[in-house]
């Protein structure tokens, strides 16, 4: 199975642009998690945490999310969300 | 002619000024850069959501569609949010937006059209206030910090959205310099409500799934959208005016060096006749003893 690529962006910069293992997202309608190969799907995100997983079992780095939009497909996520300042 | 003592002054006083514009010179350039930079990380955002909105505003048609897309369907009340500068010495920068500002109120006026106008920025608002005065519902100031926030943006946004979903305006534009070079600044309009419909590029996947729907998604994402297209435009009038404060403080510092050379001249010929007439004095002095 192919890596995902990656794309957290603000309308200030590019957050994270990344290949990895898995992603879960904040979905309006309940988290959801994301590995290559995934139908394409466009939500809504609720505040919260987007989880990335760069490898099979790793630690996941959390990155807060202030709501937004996930557009996923098979082989990569984009993430549209808001500046959340003091963060980088 | 001016006596030494006071050329010299003057002289110390020109060299002064001088000093603090080619200060605001280098300072100007090093923001100027800041503001590009910012604008162009701002890109990739801007691009995703015109994906977003274009693909799914082909479809977006009923009565359940989001008004900012759809606009009120009247065109009677028009905002125009005008970018002004906080501070000056910008050289004609706030004359040219006010300029335009002036001449699309009158337009629409012309047609019949109500015009209100939100002025953002210290130095747009008196010029518009004493020609435009009853139209001016709102002012705004922006931060003078040396980076923009974003949240400048986002307050003028939801403030913006707020007065549109309370019926106060149809169309919102706005108004603000666009950035072509140091020397050249193009005072540019961009309709903001409706949101404009981005034409669509490439196309989402035809088998796509929605959640919860697509017009849930586009009332998450059109305000979202208008905030980062006000940031944008904040950003490249603030890279305008810190161009136009480039050009004007370089002139300035020319005109203080010419002035220099002048006064360095003029101070240079009163010492020596100063002394040549010393030494008339001494000789012719000396011839009568």
């Amino acid at each position: 199975m192919g890596r995902l690529h990656l794309d957290i962006v603000t309308p200030v910069k590019r957050l994270r642009s990344a290949e990895v293992h898995m992603v879960v997202v904040p979905g309006a309608e309940g988290d959801f998690g994301v590995l290559a190969g995934h139908a394409p799907v466009l939500s809504t995100l609720r505040p919260g945490f987007v989880e990335i997983y760069a490898s099979p079992g790793a630690e996941p780095q959390r990155i807060p999310v202030d709501g937004g939009l996930a557009e996923v497909n098979a082989s990569s996520v984009t993430i549209l969300t808001g500046d959340i300042p003091l963060l980088g | 002619m001016p006596s030494l003592k006071s050329l010299k002054l003057r002289i110390a006083s020109v060299r002064s000024t001088q000093k603090i514009t080619r200060a605001m010179n280098l300072v100007a350039t090093a923001k100027l850069r800041g503001a590009q930079a910012a604008a162009l990380a701002g890109r990739p955002f801007a691009e995703g959501a015109a994906r977003v909105i274009g693909n799914l505003a082909v479809n977006m048609t009923g009565p359940e569609a989001p008004k900012l897309l759809t606009g009120t369907g009247r065109d009677q009340t028009h905002l125009l949010v005008v970018v002004t500068s906080e501070r000056g010495l910008c050289g004609a920068y706030n004359a040219n937006i006010v300029r335009l500002a002036r001449r699309r109120a009158d337009d629409l006026l012309a047609q019949g059209r109500t015009v209100k106008l939100y002025v953002v920025g210290r130095k747009g608002r008196a010029p518009l206030q004493r020609t435009h005065g009853r139209h001016v519902i709102a002012t705004r100031s922006i931060e003078g910090r040396k980076i923009l926030a974003f949240a400048e943006a986002k307050v003028l946004a939801d403030d913006l959205i707020a007065r549109f979903s309370a019926g106060e305006f149809d169309v919102a534009h706005i108004l603000y310099a666009y950035y072509r070079s140091a020397l050249v600044q193009v005072p540019t309009e961009e309709r903001l409500i409706p949101v404009r419909r981005p034409e669509v590029g490439d196309r989402l996947p035809a088998a796509i799934e929605f959640e919860p729907s697509p017009e849930a998604i586009l009332t998450e994402l059109l305000p979202r959208s208008v905030a980062a297209q006000i940031y944008q435009c904040l950003l490249e009038a603030r890279a305008s005016e810190e161009g136009a404060r480039m050009t004007a403080m370089d002139s300035a510092t020319r005109n203080a060096g010419e002035m220099l050379g002048r006064l360095t001249l003029t101070y240079n010929r009163t010492r020596q006749a100063a002394i040549t007439k010393e030494l008339i004095e001494i000789i012719s002095g000396a011839e009568a003893v």
